[in-house]
C-alpha cells in the first residue's frame, strides 16, 4: 500500500470535510473488505482514507416514519439479527448468501453498495472499461464472469453489489451526503448506479467528497420478498449471477412486483418486462418462469458467458417462487 | 510520507501501544511489530481466514483492518488462547483428532471456532460448516476439523457441568 493518513471523524459534516480535502482525493473507509484489496493493488491511491466507522449516526437500524433507516455503516451480522429487519427478507437471503462469517461481521450494507467490480480486468490494473489500443480486452478475452445485459457500450463488467438488487426489490431509497458539510439527497437506490462510458465516470453518481449515509426501506407489510444467488459452491464466493424479487400478491394475483438481477449487467438490472408480465396474474411456477424467460430476453451474452442467460432465468424464477414460499427443496 | 500514529490497544488482556503507519494491517502490525507471528497471513484479500482474530469478540481478517482503526479495542488472538501451562480445549481437539497437516490455518480455525463456541456451545455439524466457512484448509479436507471443534464443544460441556 502507498501512504496515506487516516482520519476518524465523530459527525457527518467532519467527514464531508475530510473527504473534500486533497482536491477530493480521498477515500472512505467502512468495512474494508473491499478498500483494503484496492489499496494493496494500487487501484485507488487515496491521499487520505476516511473511516465513518467512528461516525455514530452511521450505525444502527432506526425505525423510520413508514419503515426503517439502516445506517450505512451498520456490520452485516448486526442486521442479520435486527428485528427491526425480520420482514426485508431479501436483504436477510443476500447476507445469508455471503459464506463467511469474517466478512459478515466485518462488511457494511454502505460498503456493499459501494464495492468496486470484481472485474478481473480492472483487479488486475487495466480498468473499469479494460480498454487497450481503442479494442474490449474483456470483449477477446476471458468474459466468463461477465455482463449478459446492458453491455453494448465499453463497459463489460457486472456490478458487485450483492445487496442492490434485494434492496432495490423494496423499493429502497439511499441517502447521501457530500460533497459540503450540509449536502445531504435522498434518492432512489437504482439512480444511484451509473454504466460509465469513460473511465473517470465510475459506477455511481457519487462525486469526491460524497457517501452514502442511510438506507431508508418503506415499510414490508404486504410486501414478499427474496434473493436466489447462484452460487458456484456452498464457500465463500461472488454469486455467478443473482436475482430479487419484491411481489405484492392479493386476492390471488400479482399487483405489484419488482425484480432485479444481480451480477448480470454494469447495473442492478430491473427486469420491467418480467414484472409487467405478472402484473395481474397468479404467481405459480409456470408463471415464474415465464418471468424468468422475459427478463433475459434481450441478453446479449458475449462469447463465454451464453450460460449465464440461462441461469439468470432460472434465479428470478426461484426468486418469485422463494419470495412467496413455493420453491422446494432450494436453499 | 504519512506520520506514524501510537495506538493503543488491549491484546490477549494485556494494554499494548504501538506505533504503525496508517498503511499498515493489523496481520502486519500484530506479526511483524509486536511479534506475534501465531496469526498467519494466507490470501491477503479476505477469502481465506488465516488470518482471522477477534476485535471485540467479533471474529475478522486481520489482513483486511488497517492497524490504525482497533484504536480502544479488545483483540484476542491465537497466543492467548491456552490457559497458563496447558491447551484450550480446541487445541487438545485439534490435536487428538489430527485437524491439521501443514497447520498454516489453523490458528485462524481455532479463533473462529472459539468465537462460535462462545455463541453456540452445542452447535449442529451444519452450523459448524457454515461457521468456519470462511476459513480454507488445503491439506484436511475439513471432515478432522469438524470433529474437533464437535469434540472441544463437547469437553466444553463436561468441564462447566
Amino acid at each position: 500500500m502507498r501512504p496515506f493518513e487516516y482520519a476518524s471523524p465523530e459527525t457527518e459534516a467532519e467527514a464531508a470535510d475530510l473527504l473534500a480535502d486533497h482536491d477530493g482525493n480521498t477515500a472512505v473507509l467502512a468495512g474494508g473488505t473491499d478498500l483494503l484489496t484496492l489499496l494493496k493493488r494500487d487501484l485507488v491511491t487515496p491521499q487520505r482514507v476516511v473511516d465513518l466507522k467512528t461516525v455514530p449516526s452511521l450505525v444502527g437500524v432506526t425505525p423510520d416514519i413508514d419503515g426503517v433507516r439502516i445506517g450505512a455503516l451498520t456490520p452485516l451480522d448486526e442486521l442479520q439479527q435486527n428485528p427491526l429487519l425480520a420482514g426485508y427478507q431479501s436483504l436477510l437471503d443476500a447476507i445469508d448468501g455471503i459464506r463467511s462469517v469474517q466478512i459478515q461481521s466485518m462488511g457494511t450494507v454502505g460498503g456493499d453498495l459501494c464495492h468496486l467490480p470484481n472485474c478481473w480486468y480492472f483487479r488486475s490494473g487495466h480498468g473499469l472499461l479494460a480498454m487497450e489500443n481503442g479494442e474490449s480486452l474483456v470483449e477477446t478475452g476471458e468474459n466468463r464472469y461477465h455482463a449478459i445485459l446492458g453491455n453494448h457500450g465499453p463497459a463489460k463488467f457486472v456490478s458487485a453489489s450483492r445487496f442492490a438488487p434485494g434492496l432495490i426489490s423494496l423499493g429502497a431509497r439511499v441517502r447521501i451526503a457530500g460533497p459540503g458539510a450540509d449536502d445531504a439527497e435522498t434518492i432512489p437506490l437504482e439512480y444511484f448506479y451509473i454504466t460509465p462510458r469513460t473511465e473517470r465516470q465510475g459506477v455511481t453518481i457519487l462525486r469526491p467528497g460524497q457517501f452514502i449515509t442511510h438506507i431508508l426501506l418503506p415499510s414490508a407489510a404486504g410486501i414478499q420478498s427474496a434473493t436466489y444467488d447462484v452460487l458456484a459452491s456452498e464457500g465463500l464466493d461472488w454469486p455467478l449471477v443473482s436475482a430479487a424479487a419484491g411481489v405484492q400478491v392479493e386476492g390471488g394475483l400479482v399487483r405489484d412486483c419488482r425484480i432485479v438481477l444481480g451480477h448480470a449487467a454494469p447495473v442492478p438490472w430491473i427486469a420491467h418486462e418480467a414484472a409487467r408480465l405478472l402484473t395481474g396474474r397468479p404467481l405459480n411456477e409456470e408463471t415464474a418462469a415465464a418471468a424468468g424467460a422475459a427478463a433475459v430476453a434481450a441478453a446479449t451474452p458475449l462469447s463465454r458467458n451464453g450460460y449465464k442467460v440461462q441461469m439468470a432465468a432460472v434465479a428470478v424464477k426461484r426468486a418469485l417462487l422463494k419470495a412467496t414460499g413455493q420453491l422446494e427443496g432450494g436453499l | 510520507m504519512a506520520k506514524k500514529q501510537v495506538v493503543s490497544t488491549t491484546i490477549n488482556g494485556q494494554q499494548e501501544e504501538f506505533l504503525c503507519e496508517p498503511r499498515q494491517t493489523l496481520l502486519e502490525v500484530l506479526r511483524d511489530v509486536l511479534d506475534m507471528t501465531g496469526t498467519k497471513e494466507g490470501c491477503s484479500n479476505g477469502n481465506c481466514g488465516a488470518c482471522t482474530v477477534l476485535l471485540n469478540g467479533r471474529p475478522i481478517d486481520s489482513c483486511l483492518v488497517l492497524a490504525v482503526e482497533v484504536e480502544g479495542a479488545e483483540i484476542e488472538t491465537i497466543e492467548g488462547v491456552a490457559p497458563a501451562g496447558g491447551l484450550h480445549p480446541l487445541q487438545t481437539a485439534f490435536l487428538e483428532q489430527a485437524a491439521l497437516q501443514c497447520g498454516i490455518c489453523t490458528p485462524g480455525f481455532i479463533m473462529q471456532a472459539k468465537a462460535l463456541l462462545e455463541q453456540k456451545p452445542n452447535p449442529t455439524e451444519r452450523e459448524i460448516r457454515f461457521y468456519l466457512a470462511g476459513n480454507l484448509c488445503r491439506c484436511t479436507g475439513y471432515d478432522k476439523i469438524v470433529r474437533a471443534v464437535q469434540q472441544a464443544a463437547t469437553a466444553q460441556q463436561e468441564v462447566q457441568v
